[in-house]
């Protein structure tokens, strides 16, 4: 369909010596090597990642907090073998943060050791091209996982919460995987990362982000995949308390909650009733442990008032 | 494919999507690296690269289904004979509701259909839920060819005939339970095996459709607005529903913006005082200007809002966001109206959710005075003599209402008299511009008193005016 393959494309275009293979043959490859490391995946997100890898495109992840959307990234790193590049985003974050930084100290010191030989103007250039080199660099995350020779997968984990403006830092790296430092010259990627970003949706992302990436939704499992998923985390838990667990959890998600129960919450749900020695789940254990999955008091006392009292389904 | 590629991108645009030309490219590129063959493989190639929001995922399935539907495939179903073997297993004689033939199915009997359904959802036997609900259509929906609608009428018709209240039933007492509990999952857990159900169904009729009627002409009809697109005004149960889910993420995402415009304009006047101390360290050349903190001119807003019946979901959702954003102001006070008024604000106190609030309101607010039809002239009235002092220089008064008054007074001096007293008057206005002062609506009297009349229809309409407020 399209005559040129865009991985080759984007190989050339970053001038590089050969075509990395491919880390994935098929969607269903994806699953099932992210299966053999324990990430429970399901068709969509299995395509998206083997697309990203394909294509050569980064991933916006979004969807409620504790889906998996960072445990994916690393699951991924996992599965390839690769190392995980990772950025953590907060508010503030800043180019000397995500990308890089002047060591200046050394700079200074650099400076002041070469100062007795002498003042000429030629010994200042060679000093000035000298102190902006490679050695005086600092790279942070993105720089790092641009530069680096080995494979790796770089995670810029909950991109929502940069500021609007600092989003544009993200934009070179995403669509041409290289970094331009001013008195540097551009630094192109010597490999093609795996690229994901996750957000939880707390505002919208900029048009220019989304463009350049793929996008997965990570909602809530249903009750199979869920039930799965305890299995694969939790050891020694029976089937019959993980597919029960999951069906609480899926009746409390349907309930009206400030904050439904995520799939990690779930998960140390399911570790406490193991620790405790349950085989299913009893109404006066519901009042001991609800607390490990309902963060809210008010959410407690309505999920125990619905789901956990006798004269509930009687009405 | 890459025509059909381009008519889908066409459709998506037409729904609303924000889809362009690099994400249509990527699309293509998809399309060249998948198994075309695989149909959920293509729709999640094409999820992937052309959804750039959760919430638009429906919209994107509807139109995937109407463009991508199985006939327009030129790919057998998979395994349709051994399908074929197990119907025919399942019911007798008969030949399984294949595809093409719609009237094979109908030799099934209700009760045949009705437990094979059963087994299906017990089992969740997909490919056998999917030819049930083909049967089930073909016996139930009544098809009249070339009638051009969207498909609710016949998704109402088949689903009322499947009787799924005794389908549920039958699934709860399938599983045993002993305690309440048990009770309750197992009727959830039916619920939903019941809504996978329906959702077949509805894909079942949209193949027929799209059988009967082409791609292009019911992909029109079946076309959904975005959630932040929907007439609040006209919004079906389930639409209000939708609204209801949109609106939580709306208003906290308005909130997390507005927070945010605030702390970054840190700027208030220039501080003589202090810059001029700066200034010593330079020879008293004040090279380093020092600003005051920014004193934000938080407004405070009055909300008189009408709940009469028409234009009752709208004035919950403003409710609803101007509470969830009540940080921004300096005080929120709220009052409801039929024909008689009442104020609401202390529903909101010390609520985290506004939405509890705006339910009690629904519950408890007195608001009706006489008959129960809206009479904008005694409501404003009364809200005149009560609590006119209270509107000052810095308030901020927002009426919510269509303006049908029902011939009854307009008593429009009160507007103006608010005007005077308050730094702005609006008025929301959910119905579209071409209604207003059709009938018994007289928005136009009241209008040249207030500094502007918004039409206010969607929720997209209504977050950009509450984020203007601040």
């Amino acid at each position: 369909m399209s005559s040129l393959d865009p991985r080759q494309e984007l190989a050339t275009r970053l001038g590089l010596a050969s075509l990395p293979p491919v880390n994935f043959a098929s969607a269903a490859e994806v699953r099932t090597r992210l299966g053999e490391r324990d990430y429970l995946s399901d068709d969509a997100i299995a395509s998206a990642v083997f697309l990203a890898d394909r294509l050569a495109k980064p991933v916006l992840v979004e969807g409620p907090a504790g889906t998996g959307k960072t445990a994916l990234a690393q699951a991924v790193a996992n599965a390839i073998g690769s190392r995980l590049v990772r950025l953590q985003c907060y508010e503030g974050l800043d180019e000397s943060k995500a990308l890089y930084e002047w060591n200046y100290r050394k700079q200074l010191l650099r400076i002041q050791a070469g100062r007795p030989e002498g003042e000429s103007a030629q010994s200042w250039n060679d000093l000035e091209e000298d102190i902006f080199s490679d050695q005086f660099l600092l790279t942070r995350p993105l720089l790092e996982a641009i530069s680096a020779t080995d494979p790796v997968v770089l995670l810029v984990d909950e991109v929502d919460r940069v500021e609007l403006e600092t989003e544009a830092l993200l934009l070179e790296i995403l669509s041409e995987y290289q970094v331009s430092i001013p008195e540097l010259g551009t630094i192109r990627a010597k490999q093609i990362p795996l690229v994901f970003l996750t957000s939880n949706n707390t505002r919208e992302l900029s048009e220019a982000l989304k463009r350049r990436c793929l996008y997965l939704y990570i909602g809530y499992p249903d009750v199979s995949r869920e039930r799965d998923i305890i299995l694969a985390r939790v050891p020694g838990i029976s089937a019959s308390l993980a597919e029960q667990i999951a069906e609480v959890v899926r009746s409390l998600r349907t309930l009206d909650l400030k904050k439904a129960p995520s799939v990690a919450e779930t998960l140390d749900w399911a570790r406490t009733l193991v620790i405790l020695g349950r085989e299913e789940i009893a109404m006066e254990d519901a009042a001991g442990t609800l607390h490990v999955v309902l963060k809210y008091q008010s959410d407690i006392e309505r999920a125990t008032r619905e789901l956990f009292s006798r004269s509930a389904n009687l009405a | 494919m890459l025509s059909v590629l381009a008519a889908f991108v066409g459709e998506l645009r037409a729904a609303g999507l924000p889809v362009s030309m690099t994400e249509h490219l990527d699309a293509a590129g998809a399309l060249g690296v998948i198994d075309l063959g695989d149909r959920r493989e293509v729709r999640d190639a094409l999820a992937v690269t052309l959804v750039k929001n959760g919430d638009h995922l429906p919209v994107f399935d509807t139109a995937f289904d109407v463009f991508f539907s199985i006939r327009g495939f030129d790919v057998p179903l998979p395994d349709k004979a051994a399908d074929r073997d197990e119907l025919d297993g399942a019911a007798g004689d008969t030949t399984g509701p294949s595809v093409g033939d719609g009237g094979g199915a109908s030799s099934l009997s209700a009760e045949e259909l009705a437990s094979l359904l059963f087994r299906a959802l017990r089992d969740s036997d997909q490919s056998l839920l999917v030819r049930g609900a083909r049967a089930a259509v073909n016996r139930y929906a009544g098809f009249e060819p070339g009638r051009p609608v969207g498909g609710t009428y016949y998704l109402y018709r088949t689903l009322r005939s499947l009787q799924l209240d005794r389908l549920e039933e039958l699934l709860v007492a399938e599983r045993d339970a002993p305690d309440d509990l048990s009770h309750r999952l197992a009727s959830d857990d039916a619920r939903a095996r019941i809504e996978l159900l329906k959702r077949e169904v509805e894909r079942a009729i949209r193949e027929h459709l799209v059988e009967d009627r082409g791609t292009a002409a019911l992909a029109k009809s079946v076309r959904k607005p975005l959630p932040e697109d929907v007439d609040v005004m006209h919004a079906n149960r389930d639409e209000l529903a939708q609204l209801e889910r949109a609106l939580r993420p709306l208003s906290r995402k308005l909130a997390t913006r507005l927070a945010r415009r605030r702390r970054r304009r840190r700027r208030g006047p220039v501080d003589l005082r202090h810059t001029v101390r700066r200034s010593l360290s330079t020879g008293g050349v004040p090279l380093d200007l020092r600003f005051k903190p920014p004193r934000p001119a938080k407004p405070e807003i009055i909300v008189i809002a009408d709940v009469s019946g028409s234009v009752a979901s709208f004035a919950r959702f403003t409710l609803h966001l101007v509470h969830a954003i009540s940080t921004q102001f300096s005080k929120v006070r709220s009052f409801v109206f039929v024909d008689g008024l009442d104020e609401v604000t202390e529903y909101f106190d010390g609520v985290d959710d506004p939405a509890q609030a705006v339910a009690r309101i629904n519950a408890e607010a007195d608001v009706v005075a006489f008959d129960g039809h809206s009479d904008y002239g005694r409501a404003l009235l009364s809200f005149h003599e009560r609590f006119a002092r209270d509107v000052s220089r810095r308030t901020t008064v927002l009426i919510l209402g269509d303006g049908r008054n029902n011939y009854h007074q307009a008593h429009a001096e009160v507007v103006a008299d608010l005007g005077r007293r308050a730094r702005h008057v609006f008025w929301l206005n959910p119905e579209p511009v071409s209604y207003w002062n059709s009938g018994d609506s007289i928005i136009d009297q009241y209008a040249p008193y207030c500094e502007r009349v918004v039409e206010c229809r969607t929720l997209r309409q209504l977050e950009a005016f509450v984020g203007g407020l601040v």
